[in-house]
């Protein structure tokens, strides 16, 4: 028989930042959860499935009617990993934990995400990027390739020298470029930050998504492949134009 | 103090074993004492390739349970006197790999043996984490064409992540063996380009091994491919991918497509 290890191997705990959506639901909430299935409807709720946090500060409700709240999101999917804004006579244990010192990243609000007409991606001209003063952005740049089954995942700007494999992803808060080949899914915007943009100097993408509004490499324009592409929103359209 | 090698890949049937047996014995050949290992607990094949699956007494799992001491489960080669043999066990769990054996078995080889090549699993769990989890040097064998490509890009995602060396801030060698390359097919577009898998994988290239029935006619006799017939294509590839291993500068060819005008002909239409 094999022997027996002499000391008991360390537990190690270890520190993970993660980003995390965050929603803030109003009352009522029946009107607010239409909104919220207008919203995941029209970004096939890709990003509903990323960890989700609940911040209900300042919401007069009692811990039935959050039980039930987190209850319905559940039927839509929408797995809250924490509660921001709590008080301890809301919470109970069969609820997500409480969750402190968030660092908020750019905001979503629904209802700046109303429908207008979805326009195609089409080869216009951009607009200016807006410049804000005062408004700066962390960035990381990655050497490496990203492989396939790799997730990169930060809250700012992306910038990888090299290319994103085929099942391979990577996930900003802000824009992303990609000095090589984007083969896997660049989402940018993450956070519903709608200024951001995708860059590649070689789209074979699988899919692209800023905000959540997405295209697959189905919907991409077949003379598009191969090119160098930038991406940005306009109107709620994902647009698409060659570089160069 | 000697070097564990990998043989990976991800996806099944690229070669793997193959490639372990050909290069253990092109290495041995040189003179350099060499143990491939079989990691595929519960399918094991290499003891096949390399004609001792009869003299298997003791292996991998009875070795990191305790059960039998290194030199009673390592086999000798019977051609080359430098070339061993650890089987993997076919009847135990995978799950009997633990990282703490696999670390003391690896480490005592390296002590005895110049090259300790691995002969990894398909696939991403736990007998391909085992496998390449001590390595030095890594062999991805791919073939040309895109599930195999793609499946070679996950497995070194995870051999930048969790290997030893990784974990200690260090790299694994990173290798790219090509292998059942059909110039034929390479010619008609059927088949990724070499180019097109290097810009994929990034990694730089060992060697192309040609698709060639040496292959099934050397494993079905139970002889490493280099030592089957030493001046076939298949074989001559392989030793010049040893060669490089051990830090020679060979220049690459990539195999043509050598048959003639009928030659071609003939089998297309046969295909």
């Amino acid at each position: 028989m094999s022997e027996t290890l002499t000391a008991e191997k360390p537990i190690r705990l270890k520190g993970r930042s993660i980003l995390a959506l965050v929603l803030s639901p109003e009352l009522p909430f029946d009107d607010w959860l239409r909104r919220l299935d207008d919203l995941a409807a029209r970004s096939a709720g890709y990003f509903l499935k990323r960890p989700i946090i609940l911040d209900i500060t300042g919401l007069d409700i009692d811990r039935e009617q959050l039980r039930d709240l987190v209850s319905r999101l559940g039927d839509r999917d929408v797995r809250i990993m924490g509660i921001e804004g709590a008080a301890p006579s809301q919470l109970a244990v069969d609820l997500p934990p409480a969750m402190s010192g968030g660092r908020p990243a750019s905001d979503i609000d629904p209802s700046d995400a109303e429908p207008e007409s979805p326009q195609p991606a089409t080869q216009s001209k951009p607009p200016a990027p807006e410049w804000k003063p005062g408004r700066t952005v962390p960035s990381i740049i990655v050497t490496e390739p990203v492989r396939s089954g790799q997730s990169l995942m930060f809250e700012g700007d992306i910038t990888v020298v090299g290319s994103v494999g085929s099942g391979a992803e990577v996930v900003a808060g802000g824009s992303i470029h990609i000095y090589g080949t984007l083969r896997g899914r660049a989402v940018a915007g993450s956070a519903g930050d709608a200024s951001a943009r995708i860059f590649c100097s070689k789209l074979e993408a699988e899919l692209v998504a800023i905000t959540g509004l997405y295209k697959t490499s189905e919907d991409l324009e077949p003379e598009l492949r191969g090119k160098s592409v930038q991406f940005w929103l306009k109107n709620d359209a994902l647009m698409v134009e060659k570089l160069g | 103090m000697g070097k564990a090698i990998v043989v990976t890949s991800g996806k099944g049937g690229v070669g793997k074993t193959t490639t372990t047996a050909a290069l253990g014995a092109a290495l041995a050949s040189r003179g350099e004492k060499v143990v491939v290992v079989d990691f595929d607990v519960g399918l094991r094949n290499l003891d096949l390739v390399m004609g001792a699956e009869r003299r298997v007494v003791y292996d991998l799992i009875n070795i990191i349970q305790g059960e039998a001491k290194l030199q009673q489960a390592l086999i000798r080669d019977k051609r080359l006197e430098t070339l061993y043999l650890l089987p993997a066990s076919q009847t135990r769990d995978k799950d009997k790999l633990t990282p703490e054996g696999v670390e003391q078995v690896i480490t005592s080889l390296k002590k005895n043996f110049d090259w300790v090549i691995c002969d990894s699993p398909a696939g991403i769990e736990r007998g391909p984490t085992m496998a390449m989890r001590h390595a030095d040097i890594a062999i991805v064998v791919t073939n040309p064409e895109v599930s195999s490509v793609r499946d070679s890009d996950r497995i070194i995602g995870l051999l930048d992540a969790k290997t030893a060396r990784a974990e200690r801030g260090e790299r694994v060698e990173k290798h790219l063996l090509l292998t059942r390359y059909d110039p034929a097919r390479a010619e008609s577009g059927d088949m990724l380009q070499v180019d097109d898998v290097l810009e994929i994988l990034s990694i730089p290239l060992l060697g192309i091994i040609p698709e060639s029935m040496d292959v099934l006619r050397a494993s079905n006799l139970g002889t490493p491919v280099t030592l089957a017939d030493k001046h076939s294509e298949t074989a001559q590839a392989y030793f010049a991918a040893a060669r490089r291993l051990t830090g020679e500068s060979v220049p690459i060819t990539i195999p043509t497509d050598r048959r003639g005008f009928f030659g071609k002909f003939f089998g297309r239409k046969a295909a």
